[in-house]
């Protein structure tokens, strides 16, 4: 060892330091780096629309002060596709695929709010069987809802085995929804009066496996995430916003329970017969996006205890309700009876007409409160539909989020926020 | 749900602060709704959200077409403790749509005023920020009036895009 080599006195010479420094160290005053006229400028940086981490085509306009967000602002409106105005221009019955494809992770949900916006106005009651249909496949679209949640958030954390182990789950569900309905998604399973067919055979024994291997797979995730460095770096401590301020920006659903809060419509004020089933509403503590994490994957194994009760009290009746003005008769019924065709015929061209008359009826959708406005001036077309959609009221909160952290951990708490652009832009 | 005589009060209780405030009272389906003076639309909602319906569940618009006044504007009040919702609605005519802003009062009105803005053309005096969201900025007319048509709006391509008149300015 002769020293250092030439190579390694030319590295050492190079100076990291500004250039202004540079040249207060050549003039020999010796003063630290910062006070040689350092300046703050912010900058401006633009994400989207088309970012592939941002769950859809979100577009944000950051300014960043070094590395620390100084603001956001997200626009929205790239996939407007004027659903609600759509909506005006088709018979009630005819509404709900359109309404299902607003939130496309939720369409279980967009078509309960809506159905049950009518029925409330039509004063329809649906029978007890049909209550608890829905409530299955509303739990089993929520646990869908969290697995693309979590998959594509472990995603943009670089876990990419999550996203695999999330959607092998993911499609058991889906399958499930193509027995019950024909469709994996946008399914138009829940109906004005109930829903469209009842659980074919096969359905149940293939429904009871996943709710036997469902929580232990939720295990396994939280097996892989919970002690995984680069998860918790950007999930614990960061993010962190209050009860209070969420609620003053309208925030509902799992992220207003990772502060603690344990508001939920389904206990609140319970519909469709969620006052039956005993579970419990997980919450967190800090409201950081680890909390947001646990709520979600929490509220998994909520849902399977839901469906599991509703299952073995499955009551026995109709899927449907009897009221012939509002659902089409059954199919054997038209080869015998005129009353039966007249009606089918009358539901199938024009759809049924509700008294005038607005309602507003929220439910408790994987992302909050999803409400649905519906006004009908009596003719067989609704005068205007509105979908309170949560992603679209929670959106708001990211800047409080988000403000004075680093960006790298925009994108993870991004991501927390479970944003469905769907149902932002309608 | 406040029943029908609960709704009363409650309207009383506002009245008595300032007769004008709410006009009139609709029962229907078991949920209340207050219609309330334009005016008078701050006040009122400060009053009820310090009586307790503190969360501003949605705000979103209406159009009555053919009744006059034909745009509404609907707040969904809810009361988490009592667990409790209340409508309040303001109606405007279309040729001066203004209302007060309650952004300042709850932030969650921000968007949602400004997709009224942007689909009915309500102007929310006051707001910090009124620009259309949903819709591109250049866009004319409120597609969500009822007066609005639907379709006859050329889809935009580019084998076509020189044939739509105006694409360039």
């Amino acid at each position: 060892m002769t020293g250092v080599s030439d190579y390694r006195k030319q590295e050492e010479s190079i100076t990291l330091a500004p250039v202004d420094a540079q040249m207060d160290t050549a003039t020999g005053d010796g003063e630290p780096a910062e006070a040689a006229g350092t300046e703050t400028e912010l900058l401006t940086l633009n994400m989207g629309p088309h970012h592939p981490a941002t769950h859809g085509v979100l577009r944000l306009l950051v300014s960043l002060e070094g590395e620390v967000i100084h603001d956001v602002k997200p626009i929205v409106g790239y996939v407007h596709t004027g659903i609600e105005k759509t909506c005006e221009d088709k018979p009630y019955w005819k509404v709900i695929p359109v309404i299902e494809r607003m939130d496309y992770l939720a369409y279980y949900f967009n078509g309960m709010a809506f159905s049950a916006a009518v029925e409330t106005l039509m004063n329809v009651e649906v029978p007890p069987r049909a209550q608890y249909l829905r409530v299955i496949h509303m739990e089993l679209n929520r646990i869908m809802s969290h697995l693309v949640w979590l998959g594509t958030s472990a995603l943009d954390l670089g876990a990419i085995s999550m996203f695999w182990y999330c959607f092998r789950e993911r499609e058991t569900i889906l399958d499930l929804f193509e027995m019950s309905s024909g469709q994996r998604m946008h399914t138009r399973y829940i109906q004005v009066g109930g829903v469209i067919e009842d659980i074919p055979p096969g359905f149940e024994t293939k429904l009871r496996q996943f709710l036997a291997s469902m929580p232990t797979r939720a295990d396994q995730y939280a097996a892989i995430l919970d002690r995984n460095e680069i998860v918790l770096r950007r999930l614990k401590g960061v993010g962190a916003v209050d009860a209070e301020t969420l609620l003053n920006f309208g925030v509902t659903g799992p992220l207003l329970r990772a502060t603690g809060n344990p508001w939920d419509l389904r206990k609140a004020a319970p519909y469709c017969s969620y006052d039956h089933f005993d579970f419990r509403i997980p919450v967190g503590t800090s409201g950081d996006n680890y909390d947001r994490y646990r709520v979600r994957l929490a509220e998994i194994y909520e849902s399977v205890k839901i469906i599991e009760q509703a299952l073995d009290g499955l009551p026995e009746g109709p899927y449907i309700t009897e009221d012939r003005k509002v659902a089409l008769p059954p199919r054997h019924e038209l080869a015998t009876s005129m009353e039966a065709l007249i009606h089918h015929f009358k539901l199938v061209t024009e759809g049924f007409r509700p008294p005038p008359g607005e309602v507003y009826y929220p439910i408790e959708g994987p992302r909050g409160e999803l409400g649905c406005f519906v006004l009908s001036d009596g003719s067989g077309k609704p005068a205007r539909v509105h979908m309170r959609d949560p992603s679209f009221v929670n959106l708001q909160a990211f800047p409080a989020m988000v403000r004075d952290s680093y960006i790298a951990d925009f994108i993870a708490t991004l991501a927390m926020l479970d944003p469905i652009l769907g149902g932002i832009d309608r | 749900m406040p029943d029908a005589p609960g709704l009363e009060l409650i309207a009383q209780d506002l009245r008595d602060n300032d007769p004008d405030s709410v006009l009139s009272t609709v029962y229907f389906r078991e949920r209340g709704t207050l219609i309330v003076n334009p005016a008078a639309i701050r006040e009122t909602l400060r009053r009820l959200r310090d009586s307790g319906y503190g969360f501003l569940a949605s705000v979103h618009g209406v159009d009555y077409h053919p009744e006059e006044p034909r745009l509404g504007v609907h707040y969904e009040l809810l009361d988490m403790t009592e667990v409790d919702r209340l409508t309040v609605k303001v109606r405007l005519h279309t040729e001066a749509p203004e209302v007060d802003t309650v952004a300042d009062m709850w932030a969650t009105a921000d968007f949602q005023e400004r997709e009224i803005y942007d689909m009915f053309g309500v102007i929310f005096r006051g707001h910090p920020d009124l620009r259309r969201i949903l819709m591109p900025e250049d866009y004319e007319g409120f597609p969500q009036r009822r007066d609005f048509p639907i379709g006859g709006e050329p889809v935009l391509f580019t084998h076509n895009e020189h044939e739509i008149p105006r694409y360039y300015e």
